[in-house]
């Protein structure tokens, strides 16, 4: 798209970024941007210790026996990995960052409902990751992300109490920003923002925040329940002091299940944006858009013991949950049509954003359609805790989120950080990053199906090519993922300065300056347009809209 | 690293065809819809790309566009589930007159017991062509009993029974893996299950043996004093145990039971939980005191009352079907 022909401001203007200095300003701000900028840091920082994890882990599984780690560290890694990179990095990335950013922005408000709460959920986060590195540089834990009792109350010698807590405390930090956005969506909308003129990015944090708020307290909950059965042996969850332990994994699943839609949602709600932005229309079905949202966060909590078909459930109970995973496939592949038929007719630019937007309809697509094996009762039997199930919700979780985060990082970076990012070095990310993934994760597929169970530090010697495979994908993804850190982190000094509204896009954050200013907007805006008013955009006469703002 | 490289796992019992059939429907169905998805992902992309001057068209949407591609995927979906639910059933019902295997997992080995007493670690010998039920229990976390092979997976819990059954259709050695995370060397827990011809196998199982497991029971059931209130008429303190495996119990509180291993386990180690009805609640409990291998030895003998092993067949063939289904079911419902 014409990025350079638009006008460039040749004086820098007052803006969030350079109304204040030092740190006193960045640590005390309440404004949302700065403090999506600050979870911006904080939480690329836990994505690339994360990271550093997963590429130890895929270093270990290239040869069939335990040679680079031991097999105690091993499991650490593992477990480690998936804490960090769930509970540190998905559900707070796209919500915190993007959410933070543009929620206020895009339904025309000042700021979030609750700027200090805002303030105080990210001092939360922080609090909660450092405990979770003091637990990491102590020794670390290996009771897996999922935390199984009796293993973890009874059987772990690691700092699984410490794991805990820092989970339960960020934990916190998720709900309340899960409740400002509920708050602001109802309360801070524009004067004309009507419920059926907001972006979909906003249905879909809206969904997203009634799980963050209603899942979220029971993870907390289950979290003190393990550190006091393991502190205090309180018999809840382990049989030798009259507990279940199936207890316990309905729930962790009664929140970690959803919490694959507090991940998914956002990216979702960006893929609308971004759809609708690069193939200059509106998105098609908008209504069935948004209630699928609704729809996949009020399913989503209704299938959580489908992660529990060969835990010891009864038949009865694993049909009921089988046939409701199949209903919240429904409003997913929904979207999926909808989006495929918004491209139909329409005016379709490839910049970055949009690569990435089709690589998430192309890795999501697969993720969902494996998502039918998983809750498939006769398949689940032989795939689930198997590589089959990794490569599902990796899928799903890296395919689909982090690719939607990563394009909408590239969407709205104009906006956010006022400078323009290098496109074609983007496309190549893009480019490396979906060739990547597809190369870790697919050999992943077939060895589940062969059998190869999950958290093995060690494995027979035919699994070997494939486990080979992945690890060679796993370094190129790891080069897809750098690129972008760094032309980002060059764009801010270097690129060049943004113009407000660099895509043509639709939607009141692009009407405000890049950066905008403190309080987002010279004046309350007054909607009187449908969202995607694309075809006002385009139109011949462009003065003319513009007169309607 | 290339020698030994396959991509499709082999194929030993009669689930593991019916799995394998419904994976490649569903590859089949998949596939299409990937196609579909592509194709006009593609097509779109390509036909519709940017040319200068020419607008795209808006379109609203269309509600019965909606409406059929919400119906025909759930449709879909429904005759997946219903595959799925139907393999799953069959995979979870163990035949009546099954070989009887009795499991107990630990941290990081497998303790095998046969019904006739052979013991096994990390290795089980069954025939081929013959229905082996495994009951399992663990000692102290949950594992799972994972055999690809044979498409059979069952997590292994402590403090309770969990069933699993499978029907070799081949000869040769497979892998036995433990699936769900363990500890340290959760990877290291892995065995073989080795499938041998019937002849083979009764020659493998004439080898040393202390005798059948129900044999063992007994004499621990002697031993324990169980014998004094669980007489053979009706005169003792505890319910005559002839005949009850697998016969619904009719309890004090007006519930009836299925009595299946996991109620008989719960009676020797909680007996006050469910009291038959006409009885007080006076036997004292034997947490503790029993290890899992004397428990399922117990277990063992309950049953053999109810299936005196010289009429086994024909017992089992007055034997209601429903009761067995009802006992596998029950067992997981626990």
């Amino acid at each position: 798209m014409s990025m350079a022909t638009t006008t460039i401001q040749p004086v820098e203007r007052e803006n969030y970024l350079n109304k204040e200095y030092g740190v006193g300003s960045w640590l005390f701000t309440t404004d949302h941007k700065r403090i999506a900028l600050l979870y911006l840091i904080s939480i690329t920082f836990f994505f690339f210790i994360g990271g550093f994890f997963a590429l130890l882990i895929r270093l270990e599984l290239l040869t069939p026996t335990g040679d680079l780690v031991q097999a105690d560290t091993y499991n650490k890694l593992f477990t480690m990995h998936g804490m960090v990179m769930v509970f540190f990095f998905l559900v707070p990335s796209i919500p915190a960052v993007l959410g933070n950013f543009l929620v206020p922005l895009m339904i025309g408000a000042k700021d979030l409902a609750f700027p200090r709460i805002n303030l105080l959920s990210w001092y939360l986060y922080i609090i909660g990751g450092v405990m979770m590195l003091h637990c990491m540089l102590t020794g670390g834990v290996d009771t897996g992300w999922t935390f199984y009792t009796p293993f973890s109350t009874a059987f772990s010698n690691t700092k699984v109490v410490e794991a805990g807590l820092a989970i339960f405390v960020a934990g916190f930090s998720s709900i309340l920003t899960g409740l400002n956005f509920v708050v602001t969506i109802h309360r801070m909308r524009a004067p004309g923002m009507t419920w059926s003129r907001l972006p979909l990015f906003i249905w879909a944090h809206y969904a997203t925040s009634i799980i963050q708020i209603l899942g979220t307290p029971v993870i907390a909950i289950t979290l003190v329940l393990v550190v006091a059965e393991r502190t205090l042996h309180l018999g809840i969850f382990d049989p030798k002091l009259g507990g279940d332990p199936l207890l316990f994994q309905h729930l962790f699943w009664f929140y970690s299940h959803p919490a694959v839609y507090i991940m998914i949602l956002p990216s979702m709600g960006i893929m609308s944006e971004v759809f609708a932005c690069f193939s200059r229309k509106r998105i098609f079905g908008y209504t069935f858009v948004a209630f699928s949202s609704i729809a996949i966060a009020v399913f989503g909590f209704l299938v959580w013991a489908h992660h529990m078909f060969v835990a010891g459930i009864s038949i009865y109970a694993a049909l009921v949950f089988s046939i409701l995973s199949y209903a919240v496939a429904v409003p997913s592949a929904v979207k999926v049509f909808n989006w495929t038929a918004t491209l139909y007719k329409g005016s379709i630019h490839y910049d970055a954003p949009m690569l990435y937007a089709f690589g998430f309809i192309g890795l999501f697509t697969m993720g969902g359609l494996t998502g039918l094996f998983l809750a498939a009762l006769g398949i689940d039997v032989h795939v689930t805790d198997t590589y089959f199930v990794i490569a599902h919700f990796h899928y799903i979780m890296v395919g689909g989120a982090l690719m939607g985060y990563l394009g909408g990082l590239h969407f709205w970076w104009p906006k956010i950080s006022g400078r323009l990012y290098p496109e074609g070095l983007a496309r190549l990310a893009a480019l490396i990053v979906f060739l990547g993934f597809n190369l870790t994760f697919f050999p992943q597929f077939i060895l589940g199906y062969l059998g190869m169970p999950r958290r093995y530090f060690q494995y027979p010697q035919e699994f070997q090519v494939l486990n080979v495979l992945s690890t060679a994908g796993a370094t190129v993804l790891g080069v897809g993922y750098l690129l972008p850190m760094l032309y980002f982190l060059w764009s801010m000094r270097y690129g060049k300065p943004a113009p407000d509204n660099p895509w043509n896009a639709a939607g009141l954050e692009w009407m405000t300056s890049s950066p905008p200013t403190t309080f987002n907007f010279e004046k309350e805006p007054i909607v009187t347009w449908e969202a995607y008013n694309y075809d006002e955009l385009d139109a011949p006469h462009k003065e003319e809209v513009k007169v309607a703002r | 690293m290339f020698d030994n490289f396959p991509l499709w796992p082999e194929r030993a019992s009669t689930a593991a065809g019916n799995v394998d059939a419904l994976f490649i429907f569903l590859l089949i169905v998949s596939g299409l819809m990937t196609l579909l998805i592509f194709t006009a992902l593609v097509y779109f992309a390509a036909r519709y790309r940017y040319r200068r001057g020419v607008l795209a068209e808006q379109i609203e949407g269309s509600t019965p566009l909606e409406v059929t591609w919400s119906i025909i995927p759930f449709l879909v979906f429904m005759a997946i589930f219903a595959w799925g639910a139907v393999v799953f059933f069959k995979g979870r019902t163990p035949p009546r007159d099954s070989t009887e295997v009795y499991v107990v997992a630990k941290q990081w080995m497998w303790k095998l017991e046969h019904a006739e007493g052979q013991r096994e670690i990390n290795e089980l010998h069954v025939p081929v062509g013959r229905d082996v039920k495994l009951i399992m229990t663990s000692q102290d976390v949950i594992h799972s009993f994972f055999v690809p092979a044979f498409r059979m997976k069952q997590d292994v819990l402590p403090g309770r029974y969990t069933v699993a059954w499978f029907h070799a259709t081949k000869p040769g050695t497979y892998h036995l893996f433990c699936a769900e995370y363990c500890g340290t060397q959760h990877s290291g827990m892995i065995g073989s299950i080795v499938v041998m011809e019937p002849a083979q196998f009764e020659a493998w199982m004439s080898g040393g043996t202390t005798g059948p497991l129900s044999a063992s029971g007994e004499k621990i059931f002697a031993e324990l004093g169980c014998v004094t209130c669980h007489r053979t008429d009706s005169q003792g303190r505890g319910p005559n145990l002839q005949g009850v495996f697998g016969k619904p119990v009719q309890l004090e509180d007006g519930r009836t039971v299925t009595a299946d291993e996991n109620y008989i386990r719960e009676s020797i180690l909680d007996p006050g939980a469910k009291i038959v009805s006409g009885f007080k609640p006076v036997m004292p409990t034997f947490q503790g005191l029993l290890s899992e291998e004397q428990l399922n030895a117990l277990v063992a003998y309950v049953k053999s009352l109810s299936q005196p092993v010289a009429t086994r067949t024909n017992t089992a063939a007055a034997t209601p079907q429903v009761n067995s289904k009802a006992a596998a079911a029950g067992s997981q419902v626990q």
